[in-house]
């Protein structure tokens, strides 16, 4: 008798994707998705979409989405939060959006410790724009207004979200990961369900970082994209983990609820050895 | 019972608007509206409602429209300089259908300008509160008893029609004090906030699996779809111009001359009107729009029918005689403006002689507009 092994959330709706192939937006929907579903979230929950590629994620998840102004789904988070504090609130947000014009909302959302959990998709560029340098751009890339490569000296250096966000004593969670390897998606998937997991126990802001490829505007194929960020965009964005009060306070037996009230809802994956894994790539692909 | 109480325009507003079933504040100080928040930040946790002190005035617009997206009765205040930063947020509730209250203390600008009080942001209220077709309903009070009223109305205004309302007061409305009637508290508990009952169709709740999921949004890439939303929006528009504009007016029934202005500047004139009436020879009136959008238009023709000449006094540099002038088109009447900028306002001396001049150049020239600029006639 034939069994479903691999079907489509329940927290996906069945809407075919706008990403270009090889894009790791869909991916993470995905992975987000699959997230919600298990940990019984999606009816309570109300997700932000910000501007960028992303930006019609409101038409996939199954939960209710506002589309917010570029950079300001943190602020939109916390007027939704305020409001209903009864309900769950994620942003989905792009490089551009949370690093370069968000800076402010991201960090003061991060530092008031809002309830809200940030997905975080760092693709090193301006995707929907058409591939201009983003602040996460590495140094020498060439993008569109980086025809020579970014150089420091003239565009600045590539901003380390997780590392800046880690110095605030706001956050409760705060990881990175990389979306570039079939090998990564366990870890992948048990960081974003952690940081949902964060909200479910009222513990604060969680903000996971997903290291994704742009194969469009980095003019690769979809395997160059999954290696280039393997190759070089972990040089520059170490994976791992930066916070975890959640992991600290069982350590310290304190447990429970930052805001009170404890909602029920299975138990944190295991704390992630992001860094252990070992590379997936030959040089013959 | 109403309540009789004696408090400053700021907190008269937040107090109404705590009354009107208010339950999110979010602002960024700034002079003259800091009691705004300050008012909210010891209140509003008391009524079972949100205080944010937020990172700026952009963030704290936006955070208005999360807010707002789930049918919250959410605030934002500011003043002049702030109001340009919140004016990203204000596109995107308009063009997101929500309802909201923005009030803008005014300052004295361009730039940084001054902190005293002024007219100078009426065309961006009323023309130009951020990028794209759309407007706001924007509501002038005139005493510390409207600023009470004006925030339980724009609330009212605001969900009915499902647009951002502005309450355009001025320095002198916000700092000084007045006797009042507070609105009667709502019958309401803070906890019907959660009352699913109560909730808007349209508003983000979470869909507890019980129905399809619920967008906000502004991006519309289709044009004609786009174009067919807009239009639906207008269509509200027309409504709303129909059925929305308030005005007051004093003075008998054919003035010489009809003055026309709003907030703080027609007390100051209407104290002057008031003791040309008692002499001989003169005879004006006052005309008072309390909605600037939708602007009484209608009914300020209809008024000014019979007179023989308009005055126009504002704190800025014509910007509300711009409307004055569109709504008078037709008749046609002159129409002197009466200037002051910079946080200047006329005493009422000043008001006095304005209102003799312009009738003196009448007695001269039937067809003569004067423009004052402080007591320089141009
Ligand atoms: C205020 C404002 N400025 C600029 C834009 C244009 N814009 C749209 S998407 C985007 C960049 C998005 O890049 P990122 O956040 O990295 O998302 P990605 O497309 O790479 O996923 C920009 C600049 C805009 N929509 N709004
Ligand atoms: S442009 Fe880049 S980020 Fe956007 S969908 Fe295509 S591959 Fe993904
Ligand atoms: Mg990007």
């Amino acid at each position: 008798m034939a069994t479903v092994s691999y079907e489509r959330p329940e927290a996906l709706l069945d809407v075919p994707f706008h990403y270009c192939p090889g894009c790791t937006h869909g991916i993470t929907h995905r992975l987000i998705a699959e997230c919600l579903d298990e940990l019984q979230m999606t009816g309570q929950t109300i997700a932000v979409a910000s501007v960028g590629c992303s930006v019609m994620a409101y038409d996939y998840f199954a939960c209710d989405v506002v589309q917010a102004p570029h950079g300001r789904a943190p602020a939109v988070a916390t007027g939704i939060r305020r409001a209903r504090p009864d309900r769950f609130v994620f942003t989905y947000q792009g490089d551009g959006d949370l690093a370069a014009i968000g800076t402010a909302e991201i960090i003061h959302a991060a530092t008031r410790g809002e309830n809200i959990t940030v997905f975080f998709i760092n693709n090193a560029i301006y995707g929907m724009t058409g591939g201009q340098m983003a602040p996460t751009t590495l140094e020498g890339q060439v993008t569109q207004t980086t025809p020579w490569g970014r150089n420091p000296a003239e565009a600045g250096n590539p901003i380390k979200v997780c590392e800046l966000l880690a110095t605030l004593d706001g956050p409760a969670f705060i990881a990175r990961v990389a979306v570039d390897h079939a090998n990564q998606i366990h870890q992948v998937k048990a960081t974003i369900k952690k940081a949902l997991q964060c909200q479910l126990e009222e513990r604060g802001f969680a903000l996971v970082e997903l290291l994704s490829t742009c194969p469009t505007n980095w003019k690769m194929s979809a395997t160059e994209a999954m290696r280039w960020v393997h190759e070089q965009m972990r040089q520059q964005y170490p994976v791992g983990v930066f916070v975890d009060r959640l992991r600290e306070d069982q350590n310290s037996g304190r447990g429970g609820s930052a805001g009170g009230r404890h909602l029920s809802g299975p138990s944190a994956p295991e704390a992630v050895g992001l860094t252990a894994l070992p590379a997936g790539y030959t040089h013959k692909e | 019972m109403e309540e009789r109480v004696l408090m400053k325009g700021n907190e008269a507003l937040a107090e109404a608007a705590i009354r009107a079933g208010c339950r999110c504040y979010f602002g960024y100080p700034i002079t003259p509206q800091t009691e705004i928040a300050a008012y909210m930040a010891r209140h509003m946790p008391k009524a079972g409602g949100s205080f944010v002190q937020a990172e700026s005035e952009v963030a704290a617009a936006n955070m208005v429209l999360g807010a707002a997206a789930t049918g919250t009765r959410a605030m934002t205040s500011s003043s002049s300089p702030g109001i340009s930063l919140k004016s990203e947020a204000l596109s995107y509730i308009a063009a997101s259908d929500l309802p909201a209250l923005i009030v803008n203390v005014m300052r004295a600008g361009p730039g940084l300008g001054g902190i005293q009080p002024s007219q100078g942001d009426y065309w961006q209220a009323t023309r130009a509160a951020g990028h794209g077709d759309f407007h706001q309903l924007v509501l002038a009070p005139a005493s510390v008893q409207e600023m009470a009223d004006f925030a339980v109305l724009a609330f009212t205004l605001a969900f009915k029609w499902r647009m951002p309302a502005m309450i355009l007061a001025d320095g002198t409305l916000g700092q000084m004090m007045e006797p009042l009637y507070l609105p009667k508290r709502p019958d309401r508990t803070p906890a019907d906030r959660t009352n699913q009952a109560a909730e808007p169709d349209w508003a983000l709740t979470g869909t507890l699996n019980r129905r399809s999921h619920r967008i906000i949004n502004s991006l519309v890439l289709n044009p004609a779809a786009l174009e067919a939303s807009v239009f639906e929006r207008f269509a509200r528009y027309r409504q709303v111009q129909a059925q929305e504009a308030r005005w007051r007016y004093e003075g008998p029934e054919d003035p010489d001359v009809l003055v026309v202005c709003y907030g703080s500047v027609s007390r100051i004139y209407k104290q002057a009107i008031q003791a040309v009436n008692q002499e001989q020879g003169l005879r004006a009136g006052l005309f008072r729009p309390q909605t600037l959008w939708p602007f009484p238009a209608a009914e300020l023709a209809a008024k000014a029918k019979h007179c023989k000449k308009i005055l126009v006094p504002e704190l800025s540099m014509g910007q509300f005689c711009d409307d004055v002038k569109l709504a008078t088109a037709k008749l046609p009447k002159p129409v002197a403006l009466a200037c002051r900028a910079g946080g200047q306002v006329p005493t009422p001396a000043e008001a006095l002689q304005r209102l003799k001049q312009t009738w003196a150049c009448w007695l001269q020239d039937q067809e003569q507009e004067e423009v004052y600029y402080g007591d320089r006639q141009l």
